[in-house]
């Protein structure tokens, strides 16, 4: 097999340096790296390279639950090419495991394996196939082990333990060693509640497990350094939560693992946790050569955490004039075989789940169970989602046992600003829930059987199943629904949550310049676009640079939680003023002689020159830093939140809450059991749009994912075996152009007096109400109850569970 | 073995190339061409559509092998290749598919590095040397993450070729065997509207 590999070095392992030179903040600006995109220039993770490197593999485990007895891995060893074979008893540090929150999940197997795809053994060749074929020749003697796979198994008195001898900081509180962590939450009373109810309404719901099916796979490339440290380039959401796990299990101090952010193809919650960074760097230290790891679609659905799928049983009751008493909730979730963000996901389930309805009397409950399913964690929408599937379907329950108007019935239970949550927290900015509600519904219909209006024959492709040519219309029925959602914004429950900024301000020539560098992760939100617009209008100049991200400078928290316009776009404004601050004395001084307004006038950088709240230009922001520069570096951070407490669940754990509203109309073929959405109407308040364009991207987005949860997505294991069956995109189906329907999107701006230019982060919140108000239309189409996700033909056809 | 074929008009040739290799791979480790995406390897995704001979594949799915002697466009030189298509049929497409790069105009292609001019601004009309599908998905905001766009451009191309002016119903159906996970597929839509505006306009 050939060793050569490239002979044309491109994608040399650097992130873009970008400029562009028009628009502040309210203008729909271009990408600043959307040239380099567009042309396949620009580097994404899995495209890095350097001379001389070779090739990681992990191999996983193939079963679920095990001991494992043996590893042979003299045959891989000896093969040409392989480099390095590592198993556990190569780790070099003490620390032999990572975790988000809670260190539980090994860098590589030892003696046990919890999951099926769980890393077990490493390989380093010169060609990739050679690694693969290295790695399927390490020979694994496993003892399998009784599986954990439900609540029931999980929490039987005499269950296995996933993780014995437990001693994280949740342990103390769980009623189960296999429960990760329990968040109650008692408001009110419900008992006396429940007795001025004139109807009753109960659900049980099965939320499937979803994947971020992100497009660029895991993939990054750890290059050696001579002071015995490592460079990693690598996809990722968090570079500094990376390095915080990686560092202690090299057994490197920090300052010697550098982490560049390399191109990052789409990550939607799936690299807040480790992936290949660890792996890469073991092999690079033990190699000496640069190692480069790319996972094929395969190895990625094993190598990120999914979206918990949860089984939520709910009560609801409410008066006969549509007054909602009090509402009761058990949320199960089930995180896996590790932690990863399963706590907070609890925090986020059980404080949202009542949704956006002002319920005083409330009775909750959410749990995570440890068991040998996959791990899950983070993913868009983070615990809320789950919640608004299952408290949305009660909404229409109520309504129609009350015989009421769906959404007039939400709208008399609409929460709105000054509403107090479950948790006691008062909802302090607008809450425009019923006005969302209002505009989607009040959006025309789109034309009824639109595969007829192309002319006499049926254009297939407006049916439900399109190409595949299975009808021409015959029992085609519409149905439409509707949902409406909340979201927390940034990390919740008293976490230090900060970003950082550096932001420099210089004389290139003869024009004013800023460079933006932070860490956050540009993972396709157009973090990028914003930055420069904010430095543009804080700074007035024209020319920003946007450095590559990296950990030589603070950390930026994570690009997750809706949280990194606000946070670093905050960071970048709050950075920009101190800049200006020191660019205005430095006038003050030079100038200040000539003119009075320098000390009397409120002061502007507008057009790159200093001018007077009148108008009146006082100097050119050039002159004023010829033979200067600025440069600041701070940190921003919101305001404190706090842990909810473990036994009322009462606490101020929320930055702020973000809304958005759907309307859903489908086609659905009762025949066979084939659902068409014709269209998913969207209200959203994001407080202000610093780029509608992005904002309109990110929204439809959004639907998009929760219309795959609602009508394909899941990935689907196998009870018995705890094995994972569809890791392929050929089995796991996320939607096409053709699956997607057109996504009007109706944004409101009511600002948040807490926020920087009262923005509210807003990626998260149109993956919530997406998802049940598909369910709400194909209900509606066909009178079925339909309480799991995703709706599949045997659940419409009645032929099958 | 050792495999001759044309890439972007350039002649190319890859030597000890195993004979599991995909084109995809020889384009991305090879020749150094990483535009083309390597999302699922099994032809379900589309991040790595190419033309072949003119016909849009996904080169995950090509075998090494199967392109000797034949010609191969890429995201890399769609630019030239809707230029040199747009120089010799004016307004129309190329209904057979098949109209390439011709060596002359493929030998004045290079590879364009992150240093190019058009690499240092984003913005509309500031550019430059883009096809108008590029352009097109730049200025409608359909590239996100822009991880599928490479293939999107490929395949979206190749229908503004064969018909100029498409149906949403057209586009859809083109598009179907290109996944794209940040957009929702609605600016998409809009730039390929916009890009066959455009070209409407320009005759």
């Amino acid at each position: 097999m050939a060793q050569k590999t490239r002979t044309t070095p491109a994608g040399t392992p650097t992130n873009v340096t970008q400029n562009h030179t028009k628009g502040g903040i309210g203008e729909s600006t271009l990408r600043p790296d959307g040239t380099l995109k567009v042309t396949g220039e620009f580097a994404y993770s899995s495209d890095m390279w350097h001379e001389d490197m070779l090739w990681g593999q992990t191999l996983r485990s193939t079963v679920a639950h095990a001991l494992i007895e043996n590893i042979d891995i003299s045959e891989a060893v000896a093969m040409p090419g392989v480099y390095a074979v590592l198993t556990y008893d190569d780790l070099p540090a003490k620390m032999k495991n990572y975790g988000l929150e809670i260190q539980d999940t090994p860098v590589l197997a030892n003696g046990r394996v919890r999951h099926h795809g769980e890393p077990v053994a490493l390989v380093a060749a010169d060609h990739p196939e050679t690694a693969r074929r290295a790695a399927a020749k390490i020979k694994i003697d496993y003892k399998e082990l009784p599986l954990v796979t439900d609540e029931a198994s999980a929490t039987a008195p005499d269950a296995p333990l996933i993780h014995e001898g437990r001693d994280d900081h949740h342990a103390g509180h769980v009623p189960h060693p296999n429960i990760v962590h329990r968040q109650p939450i008692i408001r009110g009373n419900v008992e006396e509640a429940r007795k001025r109810a004139d109807v009753i309404v109960e659900g049980e719901y099965t939320f499937g497990m979803q994947d971020q099916a992100f497009l660029g796979p895991e993939s990054g490339l750890a290059v050696p350094a001579e002071d015995g440290g490592v460079d990693l380039y690598v996809a990722t959401q968090w570079l500094h939560s990376d390095l915080q796990q990686i560092a202690p299990v090299l057994g490197l101090p920090p300052e010697k693992v550098r982490m560049t952010l390399s191109g990052v193809g789409g990550a939607f919650g799936g690299r807040e946790d480790i992936s290949m960074q660890i792996h890469a760097c073991l092999l690079a230290l033990r190699t000496g050569k640069p190692v480069k790891i790319v996972y094929n679609r395969f190895e990625s659905f094993f190598g990120h955490v999914h979206r918990h799928p949860a089984k939520l049983h709910y009560e609801h009751g409410a008066t006969k004039d549509g007054k909602i008493t009090h509402m009761k909730c058990r949320i199960v979730l089930d995180g896996g075989a590790y932690a990863s963000a399963s706590p907070a996901v609890v925090g986020n389930a059980s404080s949202l789940s009542v949704g956006p309805y002002v319920i005083d009397d409330v009775d909750i409950e959410a749990i995570a169970l440890y068991t040998n399913n996959p791990p899950c964690g983070a993913m868009r929408g983070f615990g809320a989602v789950q919640a608004c599937f299952a408290y949305e379907a009660q909404m229409d329950k109520l309504a129609a046992k009350l015989g009421m108007d769906p959404v007039e019935f939400r709208q008399l239970n609409a929460m709105e600003q000054g509403t107090i949550m479950p948790t006691g927290q008062v909802v302090d900015s607008p809450a425009p829930v019923a006005e969302l509600l209002r505009r989607v519904k009040a959006r025309p219909m789109p034309p009824e059987q639109q595969w007829l209006a192309a002319g006499e024959a049926a254009d297939v492709r407006a049916l439900p199943g399109g190409l595949s040519n299975t009808t021409h219309g015959e029992g085609v029925v519409r149905g439409v629904g509707y949902a409406v959602g909340i979201k927390n914004v940034g990390f919740s429950e008293g976490f230090d949550d900060y970003s950082t900024a550096r932001v420099r301000l210089e004389v290139i020539n003869g024009e004013a310049v800023a460079m933006v560098h932070t860490a956050m992760a540009e993972v396709g939100q157009g973090g990028v676009t914003v930055h420069a617009q904010i430095a543009r209008t804080e700074l007035g100049v024209t020319q920003v640079t946007i450095h590559p991200a990296d950990t030589q400078v603070g950390s930026a928290g994570s690009t997750s939680a809706s949280r990194q316009t606000y946070m670093t776009g905050g960071a970048v404004k709050n950075t920009c003023e101190a800049v200006r601050a020191k660019a205005l004395e430095i006038g003050r001084r030079k100038f200040g002689s000539y003119h009075p307004a320098w000390a009397t006038a409120e002061l502007l950088l507008e057009g790159g020159k200093v001018v007077t709240d009148g108008g009146e230009v006082l100097a050119d922001l050039a002159d004023v830093l010829e033979g200067e520069e600025i440069d600041v570096e701070l940190e921003f951070r919101h305001r404190p939140t706090q842990a909810f407490d473990l036994v009322t669940g009462q606490g101020n754990g929320h930055v702020q809450y973000t809304f958005a509203a759907h309307r859903a109309v489908v086609e659905v073929d009762t025949e066979l059991g084939l659902v068409k959405v014709v269209e998913l109407a969207t209200a959203q308040d994001v407080g202000k749009a610093l780029n509608m364009l992005s904002v309109v991207g990110q929204i439809q987005g959004g639907t998009t994912q929760g219309l795959g949860v609602a009508v394909m997505e899941e990935i689907i294991v196998d009870p018995k075996t705890a094995k994972v069956r569809n890791p392929s995109f050929t089995d796991y189906l996320i939607p096409t152009i053709l699956d997607t329907p057109t996504i009007p999107v109706d944004v409101l701006e009511l600002a948040d007096p807490n926020a920087p230019y009262g923005l509210r982060g807003l990626g998260e919140a149109p993956t919530l109400s997406s998802t049940p108000a598909v369910l709400a239309a194909i209900r509606n189409a066909t009178g079925l109850e339909l309480t799991k996700t995703p709706v599949r033909p045997e659940h419409l056809t009645g032929t099958g569970v | 073995m050792r495999v001759n074929f044309t890439v972007n008009g350039r002649k190319q040739e890859a030597d000890d190339v195993w004979e599991g290799e995909s084109l995809l791979y020889v384009l991305r480790e090879r020749m150094g061409l990483p535009g083309s995406k390597n999302a699922c390897e099994q032809g379900e995704c589309g991040s790595c559509t190419v033309r072949l001979d003119g016909v849009p594949v996904c080169s995950c799915l090509v075998a090494a092998g199967q392109v000797e002697g034949r010609e191969v466009v890429t995201v890399e030189g769609l630019a030239d290749y809707a230029a040199h298509r747009a120089d010799s049929h004016p307004g129309g497409g190329c209904a057979s598919g098949s109209c390439g790069t011709s060596i002359d105009a493929a030998k004045r292609w290079t590879a364009h590095g992150s240093e190019s001019p058009r690499a240092q601004d984003g913005q509309t009309g500031e550019a430059g040397g883009l096809s108008p599908i590029q352009q097109a998905f730049i200025d409608a905001g359909a590239v996100q993450c822009g991880f599928c766009t490479p293939g999107l451009l490929v395949a979206a191309d190749e229908l503004l070729e064969r018909n100029s002016e498409p149906s949403d119903a057209d586009i859809r159906e083109a598009l179907s065997g290109n996944l794209c996970r940040c957009t929702g597929y609605e600016k998409i839509l809009d730039a390929v509207r916009l890009a066959a505006a455009r070209q409407e306009e320009a005759v």
